[in-house]
């Protein structure tokens, strides 16, 4: 077997067994943790009758392993069970919310990524400098203020003072692709504020890393400006490693659309996460863990598979 | 000068002149803006509905559980559903008036036991079937079948017998009933095809707009109904109805234009909202109330003390200052208020009282673990911050409360009538047989203080068939007593409906009945390009 | 005595002055955090500095308390993480071998779910209580704390005097914390401060989404929650509260980074 496709065969191994693990780790979490599913259901309501019912319900009367590869059997099937507060399909209620997750996330990465990668490059280009001190000033600013400070100034600023941008978030599938840009052009901005400054650090480091290699020095004593040396000797040097942090910061913005879902009451699955983890509906937080956790895995391991590709050293394994 | 604007304001109104250029025109004139605008609405009332366009609504009180049918259908958003695409027999008039609607015309014999529904001829369902007696007949049966869990099942008890000949539906009740037009009026008895039994989630109507999307808890889409029989009504091709139950967010989609009208303007942001150009904050005051609502039947909430700790710990004054702040009063523990006929008014006002409250509270020995309130901002604009009063008022009594926040999603589904002290709102009822019936009643499937009291049902049902006003006011009373001092009911405010309008909608008029003129709005008023 | 370069002066300042009013918090607020003073949304004035918030009750004493429910969760989760996360990252690098593999590992996997989602299924079955946030937020956290504190551990492992002092016979015990923890100091009160914020963040967080300190207590992400349907009609009731998280934030950053410098300018780049 060619080396590459061994080590992709492997981290692709490591990674479903990592979500194997991680499966064990949400089931354990929510059914074996020394808190009473059943009672913490049920609160003040709760009588011998209706706990015992509830816990018949859950399955609890039944051994946790049982319980965990009944589930674990389930899900590998696409059935992910019912929601104890409405009874509803969980997968059903699900496949739509997760489409519109993944919909805003992915055009908040077409925004952000080629946004940061100019940015970080311009940055190392200007480096110590008054655009470098600049965005480093903006990334600290960036990581200090919570999502939903922006969220909010946005939606006052842009959506009601300057009325650019709807301030409801609602999409629909009957919406035109161009409607639908319009109704998350401030979830996305607010999105690629809060990844921007990540990535872009991210991708100065990397590529000034690059820079201290004696070929770049070569490069710079050919003549080449500065901007050349960059564009044509480092930056594809530093490929693996640029490819690396947007897959992290990827894997970022599908979890924190958590806070953005909620600000701009967008129908996805960070806002039916937040409801029901208030509502303490255990199948469905369940449901929504494993898939956030699979989602973020599986950018983990395309991150880990892309620098193996993209890095000669890796390639050829001594 | 006054007549020049007048003239101009008519050019407006038939679309010979822009808006703009009025406005520009009557600056110049020396009128100030705010005039300007109240002419130009008076001009376009009086020039007479305009055909055409897209209404959008944002609506509070939808969620992903909701369906078409109008059984279960218990707040805002089903409710609205309805009637854009339903009709009912009767409806309530703004005055407080029966009004027909399928049916012609109302009949009883004079011991008021026996009641004759005439049907509107030539009127059509959305697939094209002609509304029959027999539609009558087989949605009244449907909705006071239990299985159907109907809101409109309290209503229904005492039907001895229903039949459907030629033209007239005819109800017989087993004791005399007043008022069986207003019960018959009641918002979920909208007339289905054979009654909505083959499929009730059909949303097959007669109603001025038939559905064409329906997203529940996103979005419902509805387009005109080129056949619909009553003309006054419908003007908008498009009614598109958006659900957004988060009050900043709906707030917003009116001020920057997304929506044209949005239920459920938190009194606390009205002023605020009003500040807007483009919009109109419109309250009208009527029987609605908010309430906090105790399981009579259920631990701790099945002690009588306990209750009436509850009840004397709350501060209504409070309440009304600071969640209502001026759209509203305050209210008595009982449903009923002076907007109702036969309305009592010698009550005497309960007040917050921590001490009596303390003294409640310690009798009922309940072991001091926190009362546990579930709340949401579904339940009404400014809820978690009336339940925080609630909470800060009762502690001064010393009477632990936890609030609960509950997502707004699932809200009515899953805690209103589920979980055993909530908060809620009712939006009144024009009678108080029916106020009583549907939420009181004990068989009453929407009795969510799980109220169980002989006495009670018993003046129910005699109370409707009492002819002498002195005799049946005196019911009614003793009635209101029962539900203030037994039942769970705390109700600590009648709150005015707040809607907000965009000032491109013509037509808007006060409706005590219900927010958006008792739902009415997208279909009695028109844009205003 | 060095000079203190303005930014981290700056940073200084407002950490000092945001501990100091947690700390005295009954001291310094003008009223209790839960009693209602005034009407819904008053205006700054002489009286109440801030305004008055949702339901009128004093922002600025509100803002205190919130403050220092705030910082005492943050603090407590981060002292926590940093015990938990320090020793067993230092234990797993002296001891080596199996126990190494297996607490790395183990914190691969918590670390392959983002932190949020995991504090969100905990507490979807746990009671939501002061304890508890700081509990779920110091174990998630002290899986940073543990890499970090495992790979200066090992670096160190190998210097001489660890050696020497293998070599006189020293126990586990004394190797990690007489011989490691004095070295590994600067790097990981850098990485404190980064938790700290990280902390503050997350437990404002829950609290916006409603599953942090419950009404009617509030840290300042629950104050931007019960003040959120102001915002848009320029309210600033809620955004004095987000404002807050952020300058704390930015304010323990610019320490942390002084610190970082400093320390390291002494070390004479130890590396």
């Amino acid at each position: 077997m060619h080396p590459i496709l061994k080590l992709v065969a492997q981290r692709l191994a490591l990674s479903i067994l990592l979500l194997l693990a991680a499966s064990v780790l949400i089931f354990v979490g929510t059914t074996i943790l020394p808190g009473d599913v059943a009672q913490s259901i049920l609160g003040q309501a709760a009588t011998p009758e209706s706990l015992a019912n509830l816990r018949k319900e859950l399955g609890m009367d039944q051994p946790a392993t049982t319980r965990y590869f009944n589930w674990l059997f389930g899900a590998l099937q696409g059935d992910l069970g019912t929601a104890l507060t409405n009874g509803r399909d969980i997968v059903e209620s699900l496949g739509g919310r997760l489409k519109n997750t993944l919909f805003l996330a992915f055009w908040a990465a077409v925004v952000a990524v080629p946004l940061a990668i100019f940015l970080g490059l311009l940055a190392v280009r200007y480096r110590e400098r008054w655009p470098d001190k600049l965005i480093s000033a903006v990334t600290l600013a960036s990581i200090s203020i919570p999502e939903f400070l922006i969220g909010y100034l946005l939606m006052y600023f842009v959506g009601v003072k300057l009325g650019w941008a709807p301030t409801v978030s609602t999409i629909y599938d009957s919406m035109s692709l161009g409607e639908k840009l319009s109704a998350i052009a401030l979830p996305v901005t607010v999105l690629t504020m809060v990844v921007l400054a990540h990535m872009m650090r991210m991708t100065r480091a990397a590529i000034l890393n690059v820079m201290q290699s004696a070929y770049i020095e070569t490069a710079e004593l050919k003549g080449l400006t500065s901007f050349q040396v960059i564009a044509r000797h480092a930056f594809p040097n530093a490929i693996a490693p640029v490819v690396n942090v947007v897959m992290l910061n990827l894997a970022y913005l599908v979890v924190g659309v958590v806070v953005v879902e909620v600000v701009f009451v967008y129908p996805g699955m960070g806002q039916y996460l937040v409801d029901h983890v208030a509502k303490r509906d255990v199948p469905v937080v369940q449901a929504c863990g494993l898939i956030f956790a699979a989602v973020y895995i599986g950018l983990n391991m395309v991150a880990d598979i892309v620098s193996i590709l993209a890095n000669p050293r890796l390639r050829h394994p001594k | 000068m006054k007549n020049e604007l007048e003239y101009l304001s008519k050019r407006v109104a038939d679309r010979k002149l822009s808006r703009r250029d009025f406005m520009g025109r009557a600056s110049a004139l020396g009128v100030s803006a705010a005039a300007a605008s109240t002419m130009l609405s008076s001009a376009a009332l009086a020039a007479g509905p305009k055909k055409g366009g897209t209404m959008k609504l944002g609506m509070m009180g939808g969620e992903s559980t909701n369906t078409l049918d109008p059984a279960p259908a218990a707040t805002q958003v089903p409710g609205m559903n309805l009637r854009l695409y339903g009709d009912q027999m009767v409806d309530v008039a703004a005055d407080g008036s029966v009004e027909m609607r399928l049916a012609e015309s109302v009949e009883s014999t004079p011991d008021a036991k026996t009641w004759h529904f005439k049907v509107r001829q030539g009127v059509e369902f959305h697939n094209g079937k002609t509304v029959t007696s027999e539609d009558f007949l087989r949605t009244v049966e449907r909705h006071a079948n239990e299985d159907s869990k109907s809101g409109a099942l309290g209503v229904l008890q005492g039907i001895k017998d229903m039949r459907a000949e030629g033209d007239t539906f005819t109800v017989e009740m087993e004791n005399p009933t007043a008022d069986l037009p207003y019960l018959m009026a009641d918002w979920h008895l909208v007339v289905q095809p054979d009654g909505g039994f083959d499929n009730p989630n059909a949303g097959i109507g007669t109603g001025p707009y038939t559905i064409e999307v329906d997203e529940p808890g996103v979005r419902h889409a509805f387009k005109k109904n080129p056949n619909y029989w009553d003309d006054t009504r419908g003007h908008v091709d498009e009614v598109e109805l958006l659900v957004i139950n988060d009050n900043t967010a709906r707030m917003s989609a009116l001020q920057s234009g997304q929506v044209h009208m949005v239920n459920g303007v938190d009194p606390k942001v009205a002023s605020l909202l009003n500040r807007a150009p483009n919009l109109e904050v419109r309250n009208v005051a009527g029987r609605a109330h908010y309430v906090f609502v105790m399981h009579g039947n259920t631990a701790p909430f099945d002690n009588k003390d306990l209750r009436l700790a509850l009840k004397y710990a709350i501060n209504r004054e409070e309440l009304v200052e600071k969640v209502l702040r001026g759209f509203g009063s305050v209210g008595n523990d009982m449903p009923i208020n002076a907007a109702y006929p036969f309305f009592d008014d010698s009550f005497e006002q309960r007040m917050y009282d921590p001490e009596k409250a303390a003294e409640h509270y310690k009798a009922s020995g309940h072991d001091g673990s926190p009362i546990v309130l579930h709340v949401s901002d579904a339940a009404f604009a400014g809820a978690v911050d009336a339940a925080q009063l609630f909470q800060q008022s009762a502690a001064a009594a010393g009477i632990p409360l936890e609030i609960k926040r509950e997502p707004s999603d699932g809200y009515w589904s899953e805690v209103w009538n589920a979980k055993p002290f909530c908060a809620s709102y009712w939006s009144g009822r024009p009678v108080q047989d029916q106020m009583y019936t549907t939420a009181y009643h004990s068989q009453a499937d929407w009795n969510d203080t799980r109220f169980n009291n002989a006495e009670f049902d018993d003046l129910l049902i005699k109370a409707r068939g009492e002819l002498d006003p002195a005799k049946r006011k005196e019911m009614y009373s003793r009635m209101g007593h029962l539900v203030r001092d037994e039942s769970g009911l705390i109700a600590p405010m009648f709150n005015d409906f707040v809607d907000g309008v965009s000032k491109q909608v013509v037509g808007y008029e006060d409706d005590p009945n219900g927010f958006l003129m008792y739902s009415w709005a997208p279909i009695k008023c028109w844009l205003d390009a | 005595m060095m000079r203190i370069p303005p930014a981290a002066l700056i940073g200084l300042f407002f950490t000092g002055l945001y501990f100091f009013m947690a700390i005295f918090a009954p001291l310094i607020a003008p009223y209790p955090m839960t009693e209602i003073v005034g009407d819904v949304w008053e205006p700054s004035s002489a009286e109440h500095w801030l305004g008055t918030d949702n339901i009128g009750r004093d922002l600025l004493s509100r803002m205190i308390y919130g403050g220092r429910t705030t910082i005492f969760i943050a603090t407590a989760a981060t002292i926590l993480s940093f015990t938990l996360g320090s020793i067993l990252g230092f234990t797993a690098a002296v001891v080596g071998g199996w126990v190494d593999q297996l607490m790395s590992r183990f914190v691969d996997l918590i670390m392959s779910i983002p932190t949020l989602i995991f504090a969100l299924v905990v507490l979807s079955v746990m009671p939501v209580t002061l304890f508890m946030l700081i509990l779920v937020m110091g174990l998630l956290d002290s899986t940073r704390v543990y890499r970090l504190a495992r790979a200066v551990a090992v670096d160190i492992n190998v210097m001489d005097f660890v050696e020497a002092a293998k070599l006189r016979g020293e126990g586990r015990r004394w190797i990690i914390f007489r011989e490691i923890l004095p070295n590994a100091l600067s790097p990981l009160v850098a990485e404190m401060g980064l938790r700290f914020i990280f902390a503050v963040l997350f437990v404002s967080t829950l609290s916006f989404l409603g599953l942090g300190v419950q009404p009617p207590n509030a840290d300042w992400g629950g104050i931007v929650k019960e003040n959120k349907d102001g915002i848009v009609y320029g309210i600033s009731a809620a955004l004095v509260p987000a404002v807050a998280i952020a300058t704390l934030a930015i304010s323990v950053n610019l320490v942390a980074d002084w610190v970082l410098n400093r320390t390291t300018s002494l070390k004479g780049g130890r590396g």
